[in-house]
């Protein structure tokens, strides 16, 4: 598992899809957070990271499905899948290799941003007079999305062996999930049950765990939803045999 | 016996693209796998390296079974796919250590991937990508590929598409220097093939064994007809020929020189007959029935009982 895991992080690196990715995401976030007017920090006046922590999950739904749309689709396409499937290697080997080494581009995308931490840092007033702890819990959260989305990508993927379809079926799954049930939930359609539909929207969480406070029940909803998605994968992946 | 297989059947919907098929292989031999396009031998190989499970029937492979215990099976099993899947955007090097690194080869995986790309000839091209590899050379790698974990059981579908008439020697060496301890399914629709490497030969058409016999042997089988050439000094009277039993049709073919198509072998009698007559008899020989022969024969015979 560890060799196609590997094998993987080193498509990414030669394939520049890996630079292509970090690039865009942190100019796509420095532009919202220093120089876009009423995103950027100075027009805010608070010393905090909430433009990243807010338009990163939209950055992230482009950007992980762009990553993982090939993992199946490509190899199936091309008929290397036959390969790496008369290996000793078990289905949820190769499903985990690949959804691993996606999330660790993501962790790559986001190591980076500790530079914008950084600046805000030495630019409040006084120096160093932010919310570590909130801005902490915003990073926990942030990547416990991007290894949902990269779940769901994986998934997508698994599903067609053509990687536009991949990587659409990835960004509305992605979409869906982060707030199509919350918006759901501001109808006032359910009664009682609101809440409960807003329970299973992933922005609901992502907020939670972004004040600061890693609830086991929120990590909880990350991870079932991760194993359900990678599972869903498996499962596909493995219907060649049915 | 290293590969058992028993009624191997799959079925898709209501083709039967492999239907009920059983033979067996065993170590030290080159078993060649002949049939004409959408026979099943592709089908079968998959099913043999646990790609696609069979509809039913099973096959053992050094005793261990493709359905129960698929994972035992790949690691004895070398696989070259039909088609040569390879990923194209890696190095040569790169790839068969990622190869050999699935394989669990740790330490020596590095020394053998040297050994394997000297072994198929790769390396004057061993630092390229594969994408940027002609067919050829893709084809080695897809060898080495299949070679690397010094595999009990060899599968290869086409091994030889895509190589020149000096790579393929080259390689049927390799393979028939491999099947020596080993045992080894290749696929081919090419017949000089099978007479070159292989020990045994399957032939298949439509999903069913039509003949399994050592190669050898198979050129005898099927056929009801001989032909013997004859060539006498000077002219002969051709009804003579004819009276002979057995006769079913005689041609010339050069001057004093005949083609008799006959049931059995009745070279005697053509000599008995010479003798008696004067005929001066010059010359008198058995066409051996080439593959070809057979094969046609046995894949069209299925096509009228179908």
């Amino acid at each position: 598992m560890y060799s196609v895991f590997v094998k993987e992080i080193r498509s990414f690196l030669s394939s520049l899809i890996a630079y292509v990715v970090i690039i865009v995401f942190l100019l796509a976030i420095g532009l919202f957070m220093w120089v876009f007017p009423g995103y950027n920090v100075f027009d805010g006046g608070y010393a905090n990271l909430d433009s990243l922590f807010n338009i990163a999950p939209w950055v992230f739904i482009f950007l992980i499905s762009a990553i993982t749309m090939r993992s199946f689709s490509e190899e199936k396409k091309s008929g290397t899948i036959e390969l790496l499937t008369t290996k000793p290697l078990t289905d949820w080997q190769i499903v985990l290799a690949k959804y691993f080494a996606s999330v660790v581009l993501v962790l790559f995308a986001l190591i980076p941003t500790i530079i914008f931490y950084i600046s805000v840092y030495k630019l409040s007033n006084p120096v160093g007079n932010l919310d570590t702890g909130a801005i902490m819990g915003s990073y926990i959260g942030l990547f416990f999305l991007g290894a949902v989305y990269a779940s769901i990508g994986i998934f997508a993927s698994a599903v067609t062996d053509n990687q536009i379809v991949s990587f659409l079926v990835s960004m509305f799954l992605c979409f869906f999930l982060y707030q199509a049930f919350s918006l759901l939930s501001d109808f006032k359609l359910f009664g009682t049950y609101d809440r409960l539909v807003e329970w299973f929207s992933i922005e609901t969480h992502y907020k939670n765990i972004s004040v600061g406070v890693v609830d086991s029940r929120d990590v909880l909803y990350f991870v079932s939803v991760i194993v359900m998605f990678l599972w869903g994968s498996k499962t596909v992946f493995g219907s060649r045999k049915w | 016996m290293s590969i058992i297989v028993e009624n191997l059947s799959k079925h898709y919907g209501t083709q039967k693209a492999v239907d009920a098929i059983s033979f067996e292989a065993k170590a030290g031999e080159v078993l060649g796998f002949l049939g004409p396009n959408g026979a099943g031998k592709s089908t079968t190989m998959k099913m043999l390296t646990c790609y696609i499970p069979p509809t039913s029937g099973t096959a053992t492979v050094c005793g261990f079974s493709i359905i129960d215990k698929p994972l035992e099976v790949r690691k004895l099993i070398g696989y070259l796919p039909e088609l040569n899947p390879l990923y194209t955007d890696m190095f040569v090097r790169e790839y068969l250590r990622f190869m050999a690194q699935i394989h669990g080869l740790g330490k020596g995986a590095k020394k053998r991937c040297e050994e394997m790309i000297s072994n198929v000839g790769l390396t004057p091209e061993a630092h390229k990508k594969i994408g940027q590899l002609s067919k050829g050379y893709k084809q080695r790698v897809g060898l080495a590929q299949s070679m690397l974990h010094n595999p009990k059981v060899l599968i290869l579908d086409e091994p030889t598409s895509g190589l020149d008439p000096n790579q393929i020697v080259d390689i049927r060496k390799l393979i028939k220097e491999i099947g020596r301890d080993r045992t080894v399914i290749l696929s081919t629709h090419i017949m000089q093939e099978v007479q070159a490497m292989c020990d045994k030969v399957i032939i298949i058409n439509q999903g069913k064994i039509v003949a399994d016999d050592r190669t050898e042997n198979l050129g005898k089988q099927g056929i009801e007809e001989f032909i013997i050439i004859v060539e006498f000094g000077k002219e002969i009277n051709e009804s003579l020929l004819k009276k002979i039993a057995g006769v079913k049709s005689i041609s010339n073919i050069q001057i004093n020189q005949y083609r008799i198509i006959c049931d059995t072998d009745i070279r005697e009698q053509i000599n008995k007959t010479a003798y008696e007559n004067n005929m001066n008899l010059l010359g008198l020989s058995l066409e051996k029935q080439k593959l070809e022969d057979v094969f046609k024969t046995l894949t069209k015979k299925t096509d009228k009982d179908v």
